[in-house]
Formats: C-alpha cells, structure tokens, sequence
C-alpha cells in the first residue's frame, strides 16, 4: 500500500554526469551535493570542486506560505481543546466553524498570491468538498444546495473574467464577452436573478407546474442538453450539481457518486484522462475519505494540506484508526511529517512545538530530538528555547542547552555568562571549572570579575564545592571591605577548616589573612577569640608550599608568631 | 526541489566528505588535497570561509565534528595513516572582523598501520570519544577524559574486525533500554568471507565491547552504514551502502536474567533497493530518520522515505547534468553563485521528458523588483527514469483551472 509519500522529483545538479559520483550531506533544511569519486586511494580529479545546496520547492514560497502556517497554527491549537464532553450537535457546529476558519485562511493567502493561485484553489475546492461532504454531512435536500454554493464559489475566475472583460477597454469586443452572464449587468444584478430563478425552479418543482416553460429541456436536466453547453459547464463536477439540480435535487449523499462517475464519464470526452484532482473529488463523493487522504498525500507534494485537514477529520471521528506496528496512526504520521518540515524553518519552528505537543505517541520525542538542533544565534533565542523545554520538563534538552551555551561563553572568556549557564544546566563538574577560572583571575589580577553574579548566587551556590568557595571567599572579601573583621576572620577560618578551599589557593588565603593578623586598630571585640587563634595558627603552621615565594613564606610565620604572642599577652592579661 | 545555491568550494582536488555541524550553521569540507575549509553560514543564508588549512599528507577521506557541548571540535582521518582531532581557538579581533577564525590541532592518532577510513564522535552521553576504522580491520575507541584538555586522548578499546573496514556508524539512542552499539562496515571483496556487517554492543560488566550480531546476508563490500536517529521504537534501524541500499530492522530479543552476553537480536530485512544499478557508495539520514539519501555509482543522489506502513519509496533523485559550473581564476574564495534556470534547463540529460509536471503554476522569469527576483523557478518534475521499477507514477496537480462561466441562465439569454 504505497500512499502518503509524495511522488517523484527530479532534479538536475551541474555537475558532471560520466563517471563520477555524488557525495551529499543532509542539513537543517536542505541537501548539500557536491563532485566527488568514491573509490580507493591515489584518485585525482579536476577540481571543479562546488558545492550546490538543494532545496525543497515550498521553500521559494516558505515567505508566502508563513502567512498560511501562521494562522492555521493558531486554529489547529483552538481545534485541540475542544471539550470531549460537548454534546455532538454543539460540537459538529464548532467543527463546521473550524473548517471554514481553515478555508478562510486559504482565501486569505489566495488574494496576496496570484502565483500560486492555482493550487490554493484547488486545496480549497476540494476541502470545501470535503466539508460539505464529511463534516458538515449535509443530508439530501441542502445537500444539493450546499454542493450548489460550491460549485459557484468556485467559479470566482467568473469574476475574474468578467473583471478582466469590463476593465479592458472595449468590452463588447473583448472575446470573452458572450460567455459572461448578462454582459452589461453586473454580477450583483447576475447574482440577484439567479438567485430568483432558482426559487422559481424551486416553486415548479414543488407544486409540479412545469407547463409552458420554455427552458423546459434545461430543467428537465435532459443529459444531452446540458451537455451542448458544455463549453459554459467548465467541469464534470460543475456539470453533475447542475444535472443534480434539474433531476434529482433531493440526492441522498449515498448516491451521489453514482452520478459523479457517470458525469464525470459523459463529461470527459474520450481522450482526456482524468486528472489526479477529478479523481479526488470522485474519492470524496464516494466517501471514501482514506483515499482522498491519500491521492492528496501524493498529488500535493506539501504536508499542510493532508496535515490539517486530517486532523479536523479525525476530531470528526471520521477516520479508522489503522493499528500500525509502532503503534501511530495516519493523522499523528501527517502531524509529525508537516511539524518537522516546520522546524527547519528559522522562526516557524516555534509553531511546530504546538504540533508535536498533540501528538500524544510520537510528538514528545521528536521534538525533544529537533528542539536541539534550532540553532542557538542568541541568548534571547537560547532562552527561548529553553522556555519550551523547560515547560515540558525535558531535563536532557535543557541540560544539553546550557551546557551548549557554557562552553561557547567560556570560550570567549566571558566567565560570568558561563557561570551563570553552568547553574541553570545543574552542571557541577563545569561550575567547578569556572568557579576554578575565576579563581586564578583572582590570583593573577587581585580583583573578581562579574561581582554581581557572584554576589547574587544565592543557593545556586551549593551546585559545587567551588563555586561555594568561590561565592564566601567573595563574602570574606566584602565583610573586610567593610571593616567587619572579626566576621572576616571567622569565614576566613571556617573556609580553611572545612577544607573547601582548593589547595592551590591556600596561599592566597594566608596571605588574605595577614592583614588581619596585623590589625592594631582591631578592638577587643572583633579579635580572634581565645579559642579562634590557635586554631587558626594551628591550621596555618604545618602548611608547606613548595613554590612559594620565601619571603612571603617568612612574613606570614613572623606575623603568625606575632599574633600567637599577642593572643598569649592578651589572655594573660584578661585573666588577671 | 530546486538548486538553491552553489558554494565554490575551492579545493585543488576531489572533494570527499562534506559535514554539517550540529545546528547546521556550519560546515566542514575535506579534500584528496589534504587540506579541510570550514565554512560558517551567514544569516543571508551565504557561505564563506572561516579557515582552510592542511591537515594530513594525504588524501583526507571524512571529517567530523563533535556534539557542541564540546565546543567547536573536528575530526579528520585520511590516507596517511592518522586520524587528527582539532580545535576552533577564538582569535583576535582583527580576525574576527575579517571573518577568520583558526584551528589548532590538538591530538594525532596514529595507531594505525593503513589508511584511516572512517572517523567518528560517539553519541555525547558517553562523554567525548572518537572512533575510527581502518583498512587494517581494527577499530579503535579514543577517549579524552578531560573535555578542557583536548591533547590528552587515551584509546580505550581496540577492536579486531578481521576484515578490512570501510565505514562506523554508532547507534545515536541514547535510552537506557540499550547499551552503547556500533555498526561497522568492510568493503572486501571476497564474499566468502561471510557477513560484512558487524554490530558491537558494550559490556558494562566486562567493560568491553562484543560483537553481537553479524549481517550474515550482506556479503558484498559495503561502503558504508548509518543508524536512524531512534525516535521511541523499540527497535533499531541501519542502513547499508553496498551493491545496493538495504535498510534493516533490528529488534532487541529479550533477555533472560542470567545471560551475560550480549543481546542477540532478530535481524529483518525492510527494504532493498537497486535503483543505483551499481554500487552503492553513501548512505544517510537527515535528522527525523524521516528521509534516507544514497549515492550510488550511477552518479546520483537519490532521497527514500517510508509512508506510515513502513513501505519505502524512491521520492527524489539528484542527478549530475553533464554540465558542471567551473570556477574561473581570481574569484573570492566564497562565492555563492545563484544558478540560472539556464543551466538546468539547457542539458536535460534525461530524455524523452514529456510532460514536465509543475508543482506550483510555472513562474514568470524574475523582473527586477519583484520579490522572487533572486529566486529560482522550481525545476520542471520528471516522470520516473528508466531505473525506476515499472509503476504508474502519481501525477501532480496540474495548474489548469480554465476559467468558464457557470451556466448560462435562460432569463441572461437574449432577452
């Protein structure tokens, strides 16, 4: 059963064809292709030697059609949250009203693109058809009425004929002009009469009055008739609503495709061949919605479509659920394939986000895999990003992000935004890293940098032992700045006594403390207690760094001699 | 599809691998003239070369690069015998404002005896190791334990395949259901040599790898082998590159509690195609595993893809015209060169093309002003070529929607 792939492209690359070989390389959105010769060592080829990155046809019109994918979005979202528990009356009215939103988005782009005018209309015919037929469900009797709407909504090229006639400057010779209804009235007048002749056919009908009615042939629907008018029944769809309308205006849906087929038959003269959008209109009159699905899977080499309107059939409960092996079905597959083309696109993968999140087999894991890959350009994107992971609790993406944007900080030597991405990613190892870095800035230049994010830890600061060091080291520095000696000394002593303080930087650490040994102006309060300072010295005297220099070496035993003396007078002198 | 733009590469020689980096902003070009050109992307969408250097003394045959999270990291391996592991060093300014940046070589792996074949990062959760293959059979696992020091590479497994290899490709799951797996690939010739396809699994009790299935019924060379990115199945995908594609279904056999080894696994064939006609030299998925490309010696790129019943199907090829663009002296080294509908159009190789079949209305050629001026009209859509097995092909929607008025009513009618 090969369906729901779309068919086959060619597509020629410049390059040489005899005897050589093409490499590729998938990327984001595209296939990069270049010359090369896949075989053993010792080849030499000329260098004509580039590179050509193919893209997808909906790329030229992805500007275009981004207008399309925008608003579909936004209702396809809407369509997802409809209450299971509404009665169905309520809701068919709501899925009618959702259908025609999608068709109205499709009049929208069709009016700013006349290139693609062509394929727009035809989406639109045919789901139009399929909203009569499967949605709305018309029975017989408006159902007849409704399939004359779409006939003649679709006949707006009347209007663009009868504009392009009126507008030309001599509209009497313009050769078009006889096949125009009414030629001078316009076609609101048109409208109007038509509109009346249509209840005056009514009215016959119903009381049965068809005497002296000149049109009488026409209205008996005589096959042979209608069919000499051909030229004005532009198609066998147009041709059958009309002999529909003289014959059997009271069709039931399930009769329909009798008269689709024989028209079409009667109407297709014996060289044409029925085009693929005949026989997907034929499909939909006879119900048969899997293969309409299908034929516009592969005739409409785009997703949108099949996509969408899948989706809206489903909530219909329209479609069988297929068991497939992995366990997906035919509207999650449709999803899946039209959100991933999505998400190559540089600002249209946010859209795709919502499409896997109703795709409740596959959506989460394709997403979590495409979401790494959006690329990173800025931080406000990375945080966008991040936004969407973290709402999902995809823990891995947010780690992987972080940890993407740590490296690329650290990289450039901006330890603080580093820092910061290491702690939102849980990073331990990195923050210990950085934490490490700024550490030696410190050594090396006597001054912190990025205060405020390091001031501002908060919890964030037990992430690792380091960065816990690095943020009280920076709170001793602080304490000392403003004179709180005696609760700098004790962060001093606590940060050495609970071994936190990577050894390479014990020796800063001592040489911080000097000073504070020095400190004559220290009042009796804010000195090292009795007990502190042979604990202090304690902790200091058996230290040894080899590569030190010696005379800082020498200072700090002279004033940690100094200091073991004073704290010995002192107590002798308190005591007494 | 449409040819969007040409890069001139500028290599002297073959070009033979070409790499895109993880977010698809950049780009890695290897050469038979022994040097690799890193190209970085523009928000235009224009490539330009950021650096270009020699990186072996011979032919380089892949280039690689790492999971982001390790930086900016690349791998090369080449015809002289050595794998290389390279690293992006933040220049100075004055070279970031001309757009250059520098790559510093970090590790030479030299451990081979024959030319290096393949290179390749394992999966990121297993922390940042390189694996390579060589024509002397045995494939070799590099680790670099501190990811802030790229000189220090320890080889961790070296693992005999007794038949010379051509190609890796590691299972990119990253699910606890599974341990870590690799695929490897040998292109000898003699098939009575058995199966040239081997898979290894990793032993967490051992602590090494094992070899825990062999494609038996892959008996030609193979050129080489990709695992699909796992999107939640439960069992594993590879493809294959040899006389023709081969896609293959692995499903994981439970194991009982007291089994040890490795998992054995029920092998099924899902697809074969030899629409190449030849050999098969590339194969790879794009990242939803959604589409599979093929190089083949037939000169042609050509696209698979699988409909929701798992049937594959041929949806693209790309076809060398005969016709390629030369690069004349004096030009910049990037140049982004929109090609002209000329050029396509001009040396239709494939004959007999009747009714070109139009996705969208053909384009207007671009006037200046309008907004697709720089664009290319789509390429005309091909029915099938003759390689293609005998199928009515789908059509597409074609652009006519003659407009006719609606019928005539008999009141409209001369009055």
């Amino acid at each position: 059963d090969d369906d729901h792939v779309s068919f086959l492209q060619m597509q020629n690359i410049p390059a040489a064809s005899g005897g050589k070989h093409l490499g590729f390389a998938w990327g984001p959105g595209d296939i990069l292709v270049y010359e090369t010769l896949y075989k053993a060592s010792g080849v030499k080829g000329s260098g004509s030697s580039f590179i050509h990155e193919v893209r997808k046809d909906e790329d030229i019109y992805s500007p275009i059609l981004r207008k399309l994918f925008n608003e579909s979005h936004h209702i396809f979202v809407g369509l997802q949250t409809i209450r299971e528990d509404l009665p169905s009356k309520n809701k068919k009215s709501q899925f009618v009203s959702i259908s025609k939103n999608y068709r109205s988005v499709i009049r929208a782009c069709m009016e700013e693109l006349q290139q693609v005018v062509s394929i727009l209309l035809a989406i639109e015919l045919i789901w139009n058809l399929c909203e009569v037929l499967f949605i709305d469900a018309a029975p017989a009797g408006s159902l007849l009425l409704h399939l004359l709407d779409w006939v003649r909504l679709h006949k707006a090229d009347v209007d663009e004929k009868a504009r392009e006639v009126l507008q030309s400057e001599s509209p009497a010779e313009h050769p078009d002009y006889c096949d125009v209804p009414g030629g001078t009235q316009t076609l609101t007048d048109f409208d109007v009469k038509w509109r009346l002749w249509h209840e005056e056919v009514d009215r016959c009908l119903q009381d049965n009055s068809f005497a002296s009615n000149r049109h009488l042939e026409l209205i008996l629907g005589d096959e042979d008739t209608l069919l000499e008018h051909k030229e004005l029944l532009s198609t066998w769809y147009h041709f059958l609503v009309t002999r529909l309308l003289f014959c059997h205006p009271t069709v039931k849906p399930t009769e329909l495709h009798y008269y689709a087929q024989s028209c079409m038959t009667m109407f297709l003269d014996s060289r044409s061949v029925p085009e693929p959008l005949d026989n997907i209109l034929l499909a939909a009159f006879e119900f048969d919605i899997h293969q309409v699905i299908k034929d516009c899977s592969i005739a409409l080499n785009n997703w949108w479509f099949v996509a969408h309107l899948t989706d809206l059939l489903d909530h219909c409960k329209l479609l069988q659920s297929h068991n497939l092996h992995f366990g997906s079905n035919l509207r999650e597959f449709l999803l899946l394939e039209y959100a991933s083309g999505l998400f190559t696109h540089h600002s249209l993968w946010q859209l795709a986000v919502d499409y896997f999140d109703h795709c409740p087999e596959f959506g989460r894991v394709y997403l979590e895999l495409q979401i790494e890959h959006v690329p990173l350009d800025t931080e406000r994107k990375a945080l966008k990003v991040l936004r969407i992971c973290e709402q999902r609790q995809m823990s891995e993406q947010v780690r992987s992000i972080c940890k993407i944007m740590a490296m690329r900080a650290l990289r450039n030597n901006r330890l603080g935004s580093a820092l910061s991405w290491s702690i939102r990613a849980k990073d331990a190892a990195f923050a210990t890293l950085i934490s490490e870095r700024f550490l030696q800035d410190y050594c090396a230049r006597g001054t912190f940098s990025d205060l405020d994010l390091i001031d501002n830890l908060g919890p964030a600061m037990l992430l690792s032992d380091r960065l816990t060091f690095l943020g009280k080291y920076r709170e001793f520095h602080k304490l000392y700045g403003e004179k709180r000696f005696r609760e700098a000394a004790k962060l001093l002593l606590s940060l050495m006594t609970a071994k936190i303080a990577p050894r390479s930087f014990w020796m800063t650490l001592l040489t911080d403390a000097l000073p504070l040994l020095e400190q004559k102006e220290v009042s009796p309060h804010q000195r090292f207690n009795l007990h502190s300072a042979p604990s202090f010295i304690q902790v200091c005297l058996p230290f040894q760094e080899e590569d030190m220099e010696q005379t800082k070496v020498e200072l700090l035993r002279l004033a940690l001699a100094r200091n073991l003396a004073m704290a010995i007078v002192k107590e002798g002198t308190m005591e007494t | 599809m449409f040819v969007a733009r040409s890069i001139a590469a500028d290599h002297k020689d073959l070009i033979h691998d070409v790499s895109y980096d993880f977010h698809g902003r950049r780009m890695a070009t290897c050469s038979s003239d022994q040097s690799v050109k890193v190209w970085d992307k523009s928000e235009s969408g224009e490539w330009h070369c950021t650096a270009s250097w020699k990186t072996h003394s011979g032919s380089v045959w892949r280039v690689t690069w790492a999971h982001p999270e390790f930086g900016q990291v690349l791998a090369s391996c080449s015809f002289d015998r050595t794998a290389a592991v390279w690293e992006e060093i933040v220049g100075e300014s004055n070279d970031k404002q001309r757009g250059l940046s520098h790559w510093i070589k970090r590790t030479t792996l030299v451990d081979s005896r024959t030319s290096v074949t393949d290179v390749k990062f394992a999966p990121k959760h297993m922390g940042l190791m390189l694996t390579t293959c060589s024509a002397d059979g045995v494939v070799r696992i590099y680790e670099a334990p501190d990811v802030m020091n790229l000189s220090q590479w320890s080889l961790q497994h070296e693992i005999s395949c007794k038949l010379s290899c051509s190609c890796i490709s590691w299972n990119p799951s990253s699910s606890r259901a599974h341990p870590p797996m690799f695929a490897v690939g040998s292109d000898d010739n003699n098939v009575t040599y058995g199966g040239k396809v081997q898979i290894y699994e990793y032993n967490e009790n051992t602590r090494k790898y094992a070899k825990a299935e062999t494609l038996v019924t892959v008996t030609d060379a193979v050129h080489d082998i990709a695992f699909a990115p796992n999107l939640g199945r439960s069992f594993h995908i590879l493809a294959i590159a040899t006389k023709d594609v081969r896609i293959f279904k692995l499903v994981p056999m439970r194991k009982e509690s007291t089994s040890t080894g490795p998992t054995k696994f029920e092998v099924q064939i899902m697809a074969q195609f030899d629409n190449h006609n030849s050999q098969v030299w590339r194969v790879s998925w794009n990242i939803t595993s959604t589409l599979l490309a093929s190089s083949g010696d037939d000169g042609c790129v050509r696209l698979w893809k699988a409909n929701y019943m798992d049937n594959w199907k041929c949806t693209g090829i790309l076809k060398g015209d005969g016709s390629p663009l030369t690069s004349s002296s004096g030009q910049p080294t990037a140049m982004n060169t929109m090609v002209g509908s000329s050029v396509q159009t001009s040396q239709n190789a494939l004959n007999g093309m009747s009714a070109g079949r139009y996705f969208f209305p053909p384009l207007d050629p671009p006037r200046a002003g309008t907004r697709y001026g720089h664009l290319l009209p789509p390429s005309s859509l091909i029915e099938h070529c003759d390689a293609e097995p005998i199928q009515p092909q789908p059509q597409a929607l074609p652009p006519r929607f003659s407009s006719r008025s609606l019928l005539l009513l008999p009141e409209a009618d001369g009055q």
